[in-house]
């Protein structure tokens, strides 16, 4: 079994792991975001970066796909390590702010302006939608498409797809639209207020983006918590 | 339609599961990928569909539409970016009314631009209907474009040894 | 010619090609790579052979690959005296062809530099400052013959190969120093040392000649005029590692390099240099010829990988690397092409010959593609440790306007500029990194007082934001942001601490990529503010842009002291915002000017400036 340093703490980890789960182990937290446990990792939301020693020098790698190899020694948090997180979430947040999950995280890393102009986008390219399709529900309707700034998820030609069931997965497993959050400050674009409270204080509302199964928040997942004065759908 | 269904079948015999050189071998019959036999190959090859299309909208030499009849290529790599490469993909796409990457209505002539065609020391290069032409400036360029749409046969001399 | 089963057949084989060369030693050799081509080689190939019609026993034509001085071309070279002549065009065809016959020069049609003729090959600067060890065979091959190839020597050391054992080959690798020539410049004997310890059955070897890099093409220039010593490293590459086959990946928008190389296998074929039992060795190897289809990305060694196996050209984490896990989850090495090419000139003259060209930690020479603001545009072939300065000047000849050199770009968009007061640094890996640039696939390009370093840098953002693959969120968004950055730099709407937004991202993109693309993304950027941090502030600041090239910061002016009035400019304007007399001094109307620099161009007065 391969003997690893994380944090200072000796390991033995077992075959195959990685330093993700590792450290879900040994109950440190490394925060994540495309990484879902019943998913094969995908390495590309860049949140889950450990610094690894490498020679005399240290280099920043995704613990999600990182194998954990003999002799390994890991840092799961530095000022490297954090900074370099605290941008790519504001890179992240830039492109979609409205998503609950990213303004959470936002708050857990003490994350309280965003640089960059909001871009106001529903999609953060973790690719768990593609992956739910394909892995869990066997069906591979959506996918990526293009590359580099043009990058996107879809269907083939855009068009409805035929063999997509409805199942909801897809919508489900988003960190963007599962909880949409309207609470963003217009001038941060960082809400800050969900995550340290214990009751969310903004309303979660469905809007008018595109649904792939057409039901535009009938069908109950991407409405989550109601006030108490709207009807039971 | 069964001449599409035999073009594929005899590619896929020939390259087995190789997805990206049957693909360059139907663009290069069609001139374009027609959406009919990306579907027909998809299914042929038992990929699924996206996985296809993926494929295709990844890399930037397949075309999902058809080209004009003259395509003009221009170089926008680093050598002929400083040597006024710029300049002539902003000259073709005024006298064509068009950006880069589209053709025409009369689908006559089509503009792309490349990164680097490995013609550097001779740059700004451009490519019309697959013939090299080297140190171009805009004036040439339009100079050749006009003989072609006059359909002069000559116009490769005029891009050669012309002086200015 | 017959199928060859051993390596005395290749013996006999050489003798009988010599002798049949012996009395053809009056060569008219024609450089006819793209870039002769684009400029007009074809029609002088005709021209010769309508002209040698009479005299075919007594000259023989070369239509070969590049020659390496590509500002001079179309050129020819006449062997055996190695004459230069440059610039030709079909009229001067017969007037050769006499000259040979007469054993006479045409001095007009040599290189002149600062005065003097050169008549020969070796006298010329751009050639006599170079060091030719692979570059130097093109102008003798006919890339569709393979008797050339064999009449220099050609499998050579694939037949001194089989006498060694796979180690001992490695060893001869190791000791002689060769470091990768695809840009990271790891040892090559270390990387195939790993390769052959791989327990595998089956094991893959890889020509990288996707040479993605803008401004370079040197390996073009080797597939397209000698792809048989590619080849041949090859097969000696695998026969050392224990691999079955070989692919070699060629980039699309290289159509001639893709024939050749596609050609030469089939040469190989015929001869029994590839495929089963080799020169009766008992080794088999067949490689395939793959081509791109069009992504800067997949020259990276996994994303190149998943390219082959015809899926989107996403990089992959490593480790695994692909000598552990490549190609089809094999083993697989991969080399770039000049790496492979330098092989066989190793193994036949030795390690040590090798070792001894170059500098202390970079061994042999490299080819650089020397382009841009410079007066001879070409390949040079150099030995490691040279200065920059001799580059640039010495082969080079320094500006072709006489403007002033502002600096050099090396790497393409993963290296940085060396500006002109570092000139004295040395090539090779180490010094070029330490500067703040990488020595990269080879790319040199030459920039003068005329070219807005900060521009630069957003154009090299731009290329990047449209290659990157877009998976991982760093480079993806990251230089999309860079790009915004630098844009409002260039429109004159940058604020005080977007410089200071600007390097912080740039560091977080440099860790945090997943892969080489993203990790020297920012490396056009950081090293333009580390030496012309002036200029960035002075179009943050002033809102100027003091090369005159930003189009919202420039205004095109007529000087009033140079204009004729000849109108030129007027008729040439594509939105009429040029006026004037006849022989009077025009002017521009600055609403209706668009900025397209067109005026600029067509003056033959100097009178439009730029402020």
């Amino acid at each position: 079994m391969p003997k690893i340093r994380i944090d200072g703490i000796e390991f033995d980890a077992p075959k195959g792991w990685t330093i993700l789960e590792v450290a879900k182990f040994l109950g440190i937290d490394i925060p994540t975001l495309c990484y879902h446990e019943g998913l094969t990792p995908w390495s590309g939301c860049r949140l889950c970066l450990v610094e690894i020693v490498q020679g005399n020098t240290t280099k920043l790698a995704a613990s999600c796909t990182y194998p954990a190899e003999e002799g390994l020694i890991v840092r799961t948090a530095s000022k490297k390590i954090i900074n370099t997180r605290k941008v790519v979430l504001e890179l992240l947040i830039a492109q979609c702010p409205t998503s609950r999950t990213l303004q959470d995280l936002a708050s857990k890393m003490g994350l309280n302006r965003v640089r960059f102009k909001p871009k106001w986008e529903h999609c953060i390219y973790c690719g768990l939608c593609v992956r739910m399709c394909k892995e869990q529900m066997m069906t591979r309707s959506i996918g990526f498409v293009n590359r580099g700034k043009q990058l996107k998820i879809t269907t083939p030609f855009d068009k409805t797809s035929e063999e997509c069931r409805r199942c909801g997965g897809c919508m489900y497993i988003c960190p963007a639209c599962n909880l949409r959050c309207v609470g963003p400050n217009p001038q941060t674009i960082v809400c800050g207020s969900c995550y340290n409270k214990l009751q969310p204080t903004c309303l979660d509302v469905y809007d008018s983006y595109s649904c792939w199964m057409g039901l535009k928040g009938e069908c109950g997942t991407c409405v989550t918590e109601k006030p108490k004065e709207k009807k039971e759908i | 339609m069964q001449e599409a269904i035999n073009f594929i079948e005899a590619r896929i015999k020939k390259y087995g599961k190789y997805l990206i050189p049957i693909l360059q071998d139907i663009q290069q019959f069609y001139n374009y990928l027609p959406e009919e036999m990306l579907r027909i190959l998809a299914e042929k090859m038992h990929i699924p569909f996206i996985d296809v299309y993926g494929v295709v909208t990844f890399y930037n030499s397949f075309n999902l539409a058809p080209k004009g009849e003259h395509t003009i290529t221009v170089c926008t790599g680093t050598a002929c970016y400083i040597r006024g490469g710029p300049k002539i993909v902003e000259a073709v796409a005024r006298e064509l009314n068009i950006e880069a990457g589209q053709t025409t209505d009369d689908m006559k002539f089509s503009l792309e631009t490349v990164n680097c065609l490995g013609c550097c020391a001779i740059g700004p290069t451009v490519v019309i209907d697959g013939e090299y032409y080297g140190e171009m400036t805009a004036q040439k360029t339009l100079k050749l474009l006009r003989t072609i749409k006059e359909e002069k046969k000559e116009y490769e001399q005029v891009a050669l040894y012309e002086s200015t | 010619m017959s199928k060859l089963h051993s390596t005395n057949q290749l013996e006999a084989l050489y003798k009988k090609v010599l002798s049949d060369k012996a009395h053809k030693n009056r060569i008219i050799s024609i450089s006819s790579g793209t870039c002769g081509q684009a400029r007009g080689s074809i029609k002088l190939v005709e021209a010769f052979q309508d002209a040698i019609i009479d005299d075919k026993d007594k000259i023989s034509l070369k239509v070969s690959g590049c020659h390496g001085f590509c500002a001079a071309e179309p050129n020819v070279i006449i062997y055996p005296q190695e004459i230069f002549y440059k610039n030709l065009k079909p009229e001067d065809a017969p007037r050769i062809v006499q000259s040979v016959l007469n054993d006479e020069i045409i001095p007009e049609l040599t290189v002149s530099q600062n005065g003097t003729n050169f008549i020969h090959l070796e006298e010329i600067p751009f050639y006599s400052h170079q060091k030719r060890i692979l570059l130097h065979d093109n102008p003798l091959i006919d890339p569709t013959n393979i008797e050339d190839y064999l009449a220099l020597g050609g499998y050579k050391a694939l037949s001194k190969a089989f006498e060694m054992q796979p180690e001992e080959i490695i060893e001869t690798i190791k000791l002689s120093g060769l470091r990768g020539r695809g840009g990271a410049g790891f040892p090559t004997g270390r990387k195939w040392d790993i390769t052959r310890g791989q327990k595998s059955e089956v094991k893959y070897i890889i020509c990288n000649a996707d040479e993605g890099d803008p401004g370079a093409y040197m390996d073009r220039s080797l597939l397209e005029g000698n792809s048989q010593s590619i080849l041949e490293g090859m097969i000696i590459g695998a026969y050392a590692m224990g691999a079955t086959k070989g692919w070699v990946y060629v980039r699309t928008e290289y159509p001639l390099a893709v024939q050749n190389v596609i050609l030469n296998i089939d040469k190989a074929q015929e001869l029994g240099l590839l495929g089963e039992n080799i020169l009766g060795s008992g080794f088999s190897f067949d490689i395939e010829v793959v081509r791109g289809a069009g992504a800067f990305v997949c020259g990276e060694e996994t994303a190149l990988i998943h390219s082959i196996e015809s899926m989107r050209g996403i990089p992959s984490q490593r480790p695994p690397f692909p000598a552990q896990k490549g190609l089809f989850n094999k083993p697989t090495n991969i080399n770039n092409v000049e790496t492979w090419a330098n092989v066989p000139k190793i193994l036949v003259n030795g390690a040590d010959w090798f070792a001894n060209i170059g500098s202390e930690t970079c061994k042999g020479t490299k080819i650089f593609s020397l382009v841009g603001k410079v007066k001879n545009t070409g390949l040079v072939e150099v030995p490691m440790g040279i200065t920059l300065r001799e580059v640039v000047y010495d082969i080079g000849e320094g500006s072709p306007k006489g403007k002033k050199i502002k600096a050099v770009q090396t790497g393409g968009p993963s290296g940085g500029c060396i500006p002109e007061n570092m000139f004295d640094l040395a090539v090779d890996y180490e010094s070029l990194t330490g500067a703040g640039s990488i020595m990269g696939s080879g790319g040199m390009i030459v920039m003068d007082e005329d070219t807005c370093m900060v521009d630069f840098a957003r154009y090299f953002t731009n290329f990047l934001q449209g290659e990157s693959c877009g998976n991982c969120s760093a480079c993806r968004e990251g230089t999309q942001r860079m790009y915004e950055i630098l844009t409002d730099i260039t429109e004159g709407k940058a604020e005080e601490d977007s410089l200071e937004l600007l390097e912080e991202l740039a560091h977080v993109i440099k860790n945090a990529s997943l892969c080489g693309l993203g990790q020297t993304a920012p490396n056009p950027v950081l090293s333009t503010i580390r030496y012309y941090k002036d200029e960035y502030l002075a179009h943050i600041r002033d809102k100027r842009c003091p090369a005159g090239v930003c189009k919202t910061l420039i205004k095109y002016q007529i000087d009033a002291n140079n204009c004729t009035g000849c109108g030129l400019c007027t008729k040439n304007c594509p939105s009429g915002a040029i006026e004037g007399e006849l022989k009077q001094t025009h002017s521009i109307d600055q609403e209706k000017c668009i900025k397209c620099g067109i005026c600029s161009d067509v003056c033959k007065f100097n009178s439009i400036i730029t402020e």
